[in-house]
């Protein structure tokens, strides 16, 4: 009877969560609908029709060559993304732990997210050659910031006297952490998290271009070099596709499954 | 022997002392009640027994297996459901996996709570039945000693009556000694065995009152009385009711 009400439950927040895409939906297709219109105003050349790009990007990714490219940058961006999210977390934790850490930080962080990407991209391309190292690297100088302050916020902020309730029960310091701290970290994490994929790939596919490093950057400037708007286009909606999978296939189910208790308090019908 | 001993305790924050030579005994399956005016330090001297906070001064005896606390808020963790709170303290304190049900459920039913209450989280729950979760979570360990730290104060008065037979019920039912911090004489009275005054400035233990027969035996004219006899001849219990913080040099 418990398995099967939890089961329940969970199709249940799956169903919920699988129909919150029409909202993302309704704002792809007014999206969708500006474009046309500006199509309609300024022709083929300057901005193709939506659907026509539609047609080259499936043309594309029915291409296995194009796929492999695709794949390429998705891998880079994700290995960026994942040196970032682990660096982030664990420099973030510790400075929320440690005021003089964070006084530290708070500085250099304010000279790392000056430097715009592109500059890390050119200094990367010196040190490394163009290869994947180039690209993953500079997501991380460019992603670490965003997921270090949201760890350590989130233990800043951590309400204590829950550590206080848990140590009145006999918890240590490592159980403290694990069970209530880290929770608690989790809310401002994941919304970090969130963007910084997004900064992954944007970071990835700029890198690849301006360092002819292949992948969808290279195919880009392939493009652009032939000024074939549609192919561009068709490359940038592809980018985004693989985004969208990555953030709502992993990131924010992972999310949801941790904030349910706040699902709980809204009442029906403005969920989410 | 006793379950607590707090000997010659001293605290200080910042350079100013808060707790100083204070001597407490709570005997086995006695429950104690420690009144005094806010700003006396009636919370510190409680987390130093709890071991939440180190003393200064003094030595500690504990003489229990297993302490539980509830608090004045109820602390619960705003992710987990009544049921995963209430569990919470069994993990560390050592309670087999599959046992943990029964001990919930066990719990549950002390603190009056029902099976449906027990699958919300905290923000579905009220006041009243986030305190009940509180003291269910407590209760849950099979204490031999609790700490409550003004546990009933966000309360209001009907539902406050109600806690506080919960505890009298609980405490006899599991057997287990308590140190209950609060400044409403009225509780106190209600509470406990014993009552002891903090001195207003935190300086010692300014005196004890044993309380005829135990918790629960009282009716209400008798502890209403009790508490106008306390108040108007009492001297031990003039101060009790200042309201001024403490002041600070």
């Amino acid at each position: 009877m418990k398995l099967g009400s939890a089961l329940s439950d969970r199709a249940g927040r799956l169903l919920d969560f699988v129909w919150s895409g029409w909202a993302g939906l309704a704002a792809l297709a007014l999206l969708a609908a500006a474009w046309q219109a500006g199509h309609e105003a300024w022709g083929d050349f300057i901005l193709p029709a939506p659907l026509a790009t539609l047609d080259a990007a499936l043309g594309l990714l029915a291409d296995p060559g194009s796929l492999d490219l695709l794949l390429l940058t998705a891998e880079r961006s994700l290995t960026g993304f994942a040196m970032a999210t682990v660096a982030g977390i664990v420099l973030g934790l510790t400075a929320g732990y440690a005021p003089a850490v964070m006084r530290l930080a708070r500085p250099l962080l304010t000279v790392v997210l000056g430097v715009p990407p592109i500059a890390w991209i050119v200094l990367t391309m010196m040190w490394f050659g163009t290869t994947s190292t180039t690209v993953a690297v500079t997501i991380l100088i460019a992603a670490t910031p965003m997921v270090f302050v949201a760890a350590a916020e989130g233990i800043a902020t951590r309400d204590r006297e829950l550590g206080q309730m848990a140590e009145a029960f006999g918890y240590r310091l490592p159980g403290r952490f694990l069970f209530v701290d880290l929770r608690q970290a989790a809310r401002p994490i994941f919304p970090a998290l969130a963007l910084a994929l997004g900064t992954g790939f944007k970071v990835a596919i700029m890198a690849e271009m301006l360092a002819n490093a292949g992948g969808v950057g290279g195919a880009l400037a392939r493009a652009r070099a032939l000024l074939d708007v549609p192919q561009a286009l068709a490359w940038v909606v592809l980018s985004v596709i693989a985004l969208i999978v990555v953030e709502y296939g992993l990131v924010r189910p992972m999310e949801s499954e941790l904030e349910r208790w706040r699902r709980a308090a809204q009442p029906w019908g403005v969920k989410r | 022997m006793n379950a607590l001993t707090l000997e010659r305790i001293g605290h200080a924050y910042f350079g100013q002392s808060v707790l100083d030579d204070i001597h407490l005994e709570v005997g086995q399956g006695e429950v104690v009640a420690l009144v005094g005016p806010s700003g006396s330090g009636k919370s510190t001297l409680i987390q130093i027994a709890a071991g939440l906070v180190d003393a200064r001064e003094g030595r500690i005896g504990r003489n229990f297996s297993r302490q539980a606390m509830i608090f004045q808020q109820p602390n619960l963790m705003p992710w987990a459901t009544a049921r995963e709170n209430i569990g919470f303290p069994l993990r560390r304190a050592g309670v087999p996996r599959r046992d943990r049900a029964a001990r919930i459920d066990e719990a549950a039913v002390l603190a009056e709570l029902e099976e449906d209450d027990l699958g919300k989280y905290p923000v579905e729950l009220s006041g009243g039945m986030r305190q009940r979760v509180a003291i269910a979570r407590a209760l849950a360990v099979r204490p031999d000693f609790v700490f409550f730290d003004e546990p009933f104060t966000a309360l209001d008065v009907a539902l406050k009556r109600r806690m506080q037979n919960l505890v009298i019920a609980a405490a006899r039912e599991a057997h287990f000694a308590a140190l209950f911090i609060t400044h409403d004489l009225m509780e106190a009275i209600r509470i406990a065995h014993r009552i002891a005054v903090l001195d207003v400035r935190g300086r010692g233990i300014a005196g004890l009152r044993a309380l005829d027969g135990g918790p629960g035996d009282r009716d209400e004219a008798e502890i209403f009385a009790l508490r106008q006899r306390f108040l108007e001849c009492d001297p031990l219990f003039r101060h009790i009711h200042d309201v001024d913080e403490r002041k600070r040099r």
